[in-house]
C-alpha cells in the first residue's frame, strides 16, 4: 500500500570532513506503524534522525512528507511539518511544571498579555488523558522519573500536533515496568495514527513493538524487513555482517578462594542487611529494577558513600572503605553506569584516562614519569584492541564500547582484581558487547572477581555464575545460573510471590 | 579527526598568538616609540604584576572554578608585609609574613569551597570584601610607605638589563608550565576541571587538590603584591582594584575556557600580554584612561566571542566524532 507511505527519504547523503556518514540511504515511514532503526554505533542511525529533525543539513537525496517534497532546514521547521523527537538526554526545564513544559514558547496568553494559566492546565490535561497518562502536571518536572519525563515529552510532542515521532533509544535508562508502560504508549500512538521511528540497540524489543525493521550498517542501507518475518539472528547478521554464534559468551573458569564478603550492609534509605561473598574467577550478577539499591550498593563498597553498618571483607580481611582512593588500594574496579559522566573526563586523552587512578605509581616526587605512562596506557590499548588514532586522541571521540574499554583500562591498570561494572554494555552495540563479555571471561579466567549489575536481564542470565536479585534494597533472592530462568528472576524483583 | 582537533587545538593558540602580532603591530605603526628596547621592558614590568595573577587565575580557572579575591589579598597581603616590615622584621622574613597571608587567603577560599560546598563565586566573592576590609581595618585606611633598598631592588633591580619582575615573572611561568603539564597536580588540575566526579571516583582526592589551587591563587597574588609594593615604594589598602578581572581577561583571552578542563600557562602569558601592550600603546598615543577602559572592555568581548566561534567549531567536531 504506497499510499500509506507518509514519509520517504531517497537516497540520502550526508559528509562530515573526511567521513562518509550516510551513503545513498533510503527509508520511508508509513502511517501508523513503528519502524525500528538498528545499527551499530556509527551506523548512522543518529545522523538519518537528525537531518529528519533539521538539526543536520543531508549533502544529497530528497525527503517526500505526505507526498510533497520538502527541505527540512531547522528544527522549529521540522516541528512545524509534524515531526517530533525525543532524544535519549530529554530537553525540559527542571524547574517548570510539566504543563509549563509542554507548552513551552507558545503559551496562550490573557488579554493582559499574561500566561493564560487555565488555558494551559486544561490543554496539558486533555493531551494526558489522550495519552492514557495520569501524572499531576502542575508539579515541577524535576520531581518526576526519566520515564515519566518521557511521557512528558511525548505528551510535548503530540501537543504540537506530530504525525511522526521519533524515539532515540528511549528504553536505555527505564526499568522493565517503566518499559512495559512506554510499550502502552506506543500502542495508543499507533492507534491513534502516528507513525513511530524508534532506535534501539535491544533486539528484544524490536519483536515486542515494531512492525518493520531497517538496518543500517557504516552508513549504508542494508535492508528493511517486516519483524514478523525475520530473527534475531538475521538482524544481528545484518548490523555486524557476521554470525554472532553466541551473544553471551560466557566461559566458567574454575572459582578460586573469596576475594570479598560482605555482611550485614546497612545505610539508611538504600541498604538494608546486605550480605553476600564473590570468589575470583566468578561472576556475580546482581538484578533487580531501577531503584532497588544495586547502583547503590556498588557506592557503598566502593567508598562513595557511607555505610552506617557491616563489614566488608576483602581478601579475608576487615576493611573500612572510606574514600574511592581506599577501595582502589584495595584493588577494587568501579566501572559506573553512566561512563561519561562518571567514568570518565572526555578533556583529557586515552592515556590520561587509562592512567588516571594509578598516578601514584607512575610518578616520582609528584612528576608523572611520561614515558612509563605512555608504555603502560599503550600496552592496554594494544591489548583491548581499543579503536584509537592514538595515546593522545581525547577519548570524546571514542565510540561508546571503545569508551567503556577505555574505563576497563583504568581499572586494570590500576591492577584491581575485584571489578564492579555497572550496566556494563549500556548504549554498547552488539559488537562490542560482546568484546566487552569476552574480556569478562578473560578476566575471571585470570582469577579477577566480578560484581555485574544489569537492568538486561538476557546479560545477567547468560553472563553470571550465580545470581542475586535485589528489590528495595535488600537481597531477596540467591540462585546459580543454571537454575535461573528470566520469569524466576522478575518474580524476586516485582516481589511476587 | 585527530589532526583536526590538533588543528582547532593550536588555531586556538595561534589565534592568541596572531592577536597580539596584530596589537604590536598597529601600536608599533601608530607610535615609533613603541618598539624600543626600553618600552619593551617597561611592558614586561608593567604586564608582570597582572600575569603573576593570571596563573593562579589559570589554575583556578582549569577547575572550573573562579576567583574574584586576588586583587583584594594584594591588598591584604601587601599592608601586612609592610607592616612587618617597618615593625623591623628583615626583608626576607617580611616578604615571608606577606606570601603567607596570601596563602591563607586562598587556603580559605579552597577549604570553603572543597569542604563547605560553596561556589566558588561566592566563596570568593565574600573574601574579597573581607580581605578587602581587613586591609583597610589594618591600616586604619592609610598607606604604608617607605622601605629598604634592598626591598625595592625586586621590582627595581635589574639582572643583564631585565627587570627583576619580569626575571620573576619568566621564572613563575616556567614553574606553572611544568606544574600543568608534567606534575600528577597538574593532570588532577585538568581532571577535576573535565569531569569532577570521574576524577574523584578514580580516587583523585578533588576536595584536596582544589584547596592547593585556591592556596596557589593566594599565594601568587601575594607575590603580585611584594612586587606591587616594591615599586611603589608603598602599600596601600585599596590596591588591586579589579585586578581580579584583568586576571581573568588574561586566561581567558589566553583560550583557557571557562568551564574548565582546558587551557594552558602559555595561553594565559600571552593574553596578559595583550592587556599590557593595549594599556601601554593607548597610554603612548596619549588617550584618556577612560577611553583606555571602552577598549579594553571591546577586546576582551571580541576575544571571548571569537573563542566561542571556535568552541562552536569543536562541538561539531564531537559530534562528528561519536555518529551513530
Amino acid at each position: 500500500m504506497p499510499d500509506d507511505i507518509i514519509l520517504s527519504m531517497r537516497k540520502i547523503r550526508k559528509t562530515f570532513p573526511g567521513v562518509l556518514a550516510l551513503d545513498d540511504v533510503d527509508f520511508d515511514l508509513r502511517r501508523a506503524e513503528v519502524h525500528v532503526l538498528l545499527g551499530e554505533n556509527g551506523a548512522g542511525k543518529s545522523t538519518l534522525v537528525k537531518i529528519l529533525s533539521g538539526a543536520h543539513r543531508k549533502a544529497g537525496g530528497e525527503v517526500h512528507l505526505f507526498g510533497e517534497r520538502i527541505e527540512i532546514e531547522s528544527p522549529r521547521q521540522a516541528q512545524q511539518l509534524g515531526i517530533g523527537i525525543i532524544y535519549q538526554e530529554l530537553n525540559l526545564v527542571p524547574s517548570l511544571t510539566a504543563a509549563e513544559n509542554m507548552f513551552l514558547g507558545r503559551e496562550k496568553t490573557t488579554s493582559l498579555g499574561l500566561i493564560d494559566r487555565k488555558a494551559l492546565r486544561s490543554s496539558a490535561q486533555s493531551i494526558l488523558a489522550d495519552l492514557g497518562l495520569r501524572l499531576d502536571y502542575d508539579r515541577p518536572v524535576r520531581d518526576f522519573g526519566i520515564a515519566q519525563q518521557q511521557m512528558i515529552e511525548v505528551a510535548k510532542a503530540l501537543s504540537l500536533d506530530a504525525k511522526i515521532l521519533v524515539m532515540d533509544e528511549p528504553t536505555s535508562a527505564l526499568s522493565e515496568t517503566e518499559i512495559r508502560q512506554l510499550f502502552g504508549t506506543i500502542r495508543r500512538l499507533k492507534a491513534k495514527g502516528v507513525a513511530i521511528i524508534y532506535i534501539s540497540h535491544r533486539l528484544e524489543e524490536i519483536f515486542e513493538i515494531g512492525d518493520r525493521v531497517t538496518v543500517l550498517r557504516d552508513g549504508k542501507c542494508v535492508g528493511t524487513k517486516n519483524v514478523a518475518e525475520t530473527s534475531k539472528s538475521e538482524l544481528v547478521r545484518m548490523m555486524v555482517n557476521r554470525e554472532l554464534k553466541e551473544q553471551y559468551p560466557r566461559q566458567r573458569p574454575p572459582m578460586g578462594e573469596e576475594v570479598l564478603r560482605v555482611q550485614n550492609l546497612c545505610r539508611r534509605g538504600t541498604l538494608k542487611n546486605i550480605s553476600f561473598a564473590l570468589r575470583r574467577g566468578e561472576i556475580l550478577g546482581i538484578a533487580g529494577l531501577m531503584g532497588s539499591g544495586r547502583t547503590e550498593l556498588a557506592r557503598a563498597l566502593f567508598g562513595v558513600d557511607r555505610i552506617e553498618s557491616g563489614e566488608i571483607y576483602v581478601r579475608e580481611k576487615l576493611q573500612k572503605i572510606t574514600s574511592p582512593r581506599s577501595a582502589i588500594d584495595l584493588r577494587i574496579g568501579f566501572l559506573t553506569e553512566d561512563r561519561k559522566s562518571q567514568g570518565l573526563v572526555l578533556t583529557l586523552s586515552v592515556k590520561e584516562n587509562i592512567t588516571l587512578a594509578s598516578l601514584d605509581a607512575l610518578s616520582r616526587l609528584g612528576f608523572i614519569n611520561f614515558r612509563s605512562e605512555a608504555r603502560e596506557a599503550g600496552s592496554y590499548v594494544k591489548d583491548l584492541r581499543i579503536k584509537t588514532p592514538g595515546l593522545g586522541q581525547r577519548v570524546l571521540y571514542l565510540s561508546g564500547g571503545n569508551q567503556q574499554k577505555v574505563v576497563l583500562s583504568k581499572w586494570l591498570c590500576s591492577k584491581s582484581d575485584i571489578f564492579i561494572f555497572d550496566e556494563p554494555t549500556r548504549g554498547i552495540d552488539v559488537g562490542s558487547k560482546v568484546e566487552i563479555y569476552q574480556l569478562m571471561n578473560r578476566l575471571t579466567a585470570e582469577g579477577v572477581g566480578i560484581i555485574m549489575i544489569s537492568s538486561e536481564l538476557p546479560e545477567i542470565l547468560g553472563m553470571s555464575d550465580r545470581i542475586i536479585v535485589m528489590r528495595r534494597n535488600e537481597i531477596v533472592g540467591e540462585m546459580p545460573a543454571e537454575q535461573a530462568t528470566q520469569e524466576k528472576v522478575m518474580h524476586y524483583a516485582l516481589g511476587a510471590s | 579527526m585527530v589532526n583536526k582537533d590538533i588543528l582547532l587545538h593550536n588555531s586556538r593558540q595561534f589565534g592568541t598568538l596572531i592577536g597580539l602580532m596584530i596589537v604590536t603591530i598597529v601600536f608599533w605603526i601608530l607610535s615609533p616609540y613603541f618598539l624600543t628596547v626600553s618600552n619593551v621592558m617597561n611592558i614586561a614590568e608593567q604586564t608582570s604584576i597582572n600575569a603573576l595573577i593570571a596563573v593562579g587565575m589559570t589554575f583556578v580557572i582549569i577547575t572550573a572554578g573562579i576567583d574574584l579575591s586576588v586583587g583584594s589579598i594584594v591588598a591584604v597581603s601587601g599592608v601586612v608585609m609592610a607592616g612587618a616590615l617597618q615593625g623591623g622584621l628583615s626583608d626576607a622574613l617580611g616578604i615571608l609574613v606577606g606570601l603567607l597571608i596570601g596563602v591563607t587567603c586562598g587556603l580559605t577560599n579552597g577549604l570553603l569551597i572543597s569542604y563547605g560546598r560553596l561556589p566558588p563565586f561566592i566563596a570568593t566573592l565574600g573574601m574579597m570584601s573581607v580581605a578587602r576590609g581587613a586591609a583597610l581595618f589594618y591600616t586604619e585606611g592609610r598607606p604604608i610607605s617607605g622601605f629598604s633598598q634592598g626591598f625595592r631592588f625586586l621590582a627595581t633591580g635589574e639582572l643583564a638589563g631585565i627587570p627583576a619582575p619580569v626575571i620573576l615573572m619568566v621564572v613563575v611561568y616556567v614553574i606553572a608550565h611544568v606544574v600543568l603539564k608534567r606534575t600528577k597536580l597538574g593532570r588532577y588540575t585538568y581532571a577535576i576541571g573535565g569531569n569532577e566526579e570521574a576524577a574523584n571516583l578514580s580516587g583523585v582526592n578533588t576536595k584536596m587538590i582544589k584547596t592547593i589551587v585556591y592556596g596557589i591563587s593566594g599565594l601568587l597574588s601575594a607575590l603580585a603584591a611584594v612586587v606591587l609594593t616594591a615599586r611603589l615604594n608603598s602599600a596601600q589598602p585599596i590596591a588591586g582594584m579589579m585586578y581580579e578581572l584583568d586576571a581573568i581577561a588574561a586566561v581567558v583571552i589566553g583560550g583557557t575556557s571557562l568551564m574548565g578542563g582546558e587551557g594552558k600557562i602559555s595561553g594565559t602569558l600571552i593574553g596578559a600580554f595583550i592587556m599590557g601592550i593595549l594599556r601601554n600603546g593607548l597610554n603612548l598615543l596619549g588617550l584618556s584612561s577612560f577611553t583606555q577602559q571602552i577598549i579594553i572592555g571591546s577586546v576582551i568581548i571580541l576575544a571571548v566571542l571569537i573563542d566561542m566561534g571556535l568552541r562552536k567549531d569543536r562541538r561539531f567536531t564531537q559530534a562528528k566524532g561519536i555518529i551513530t
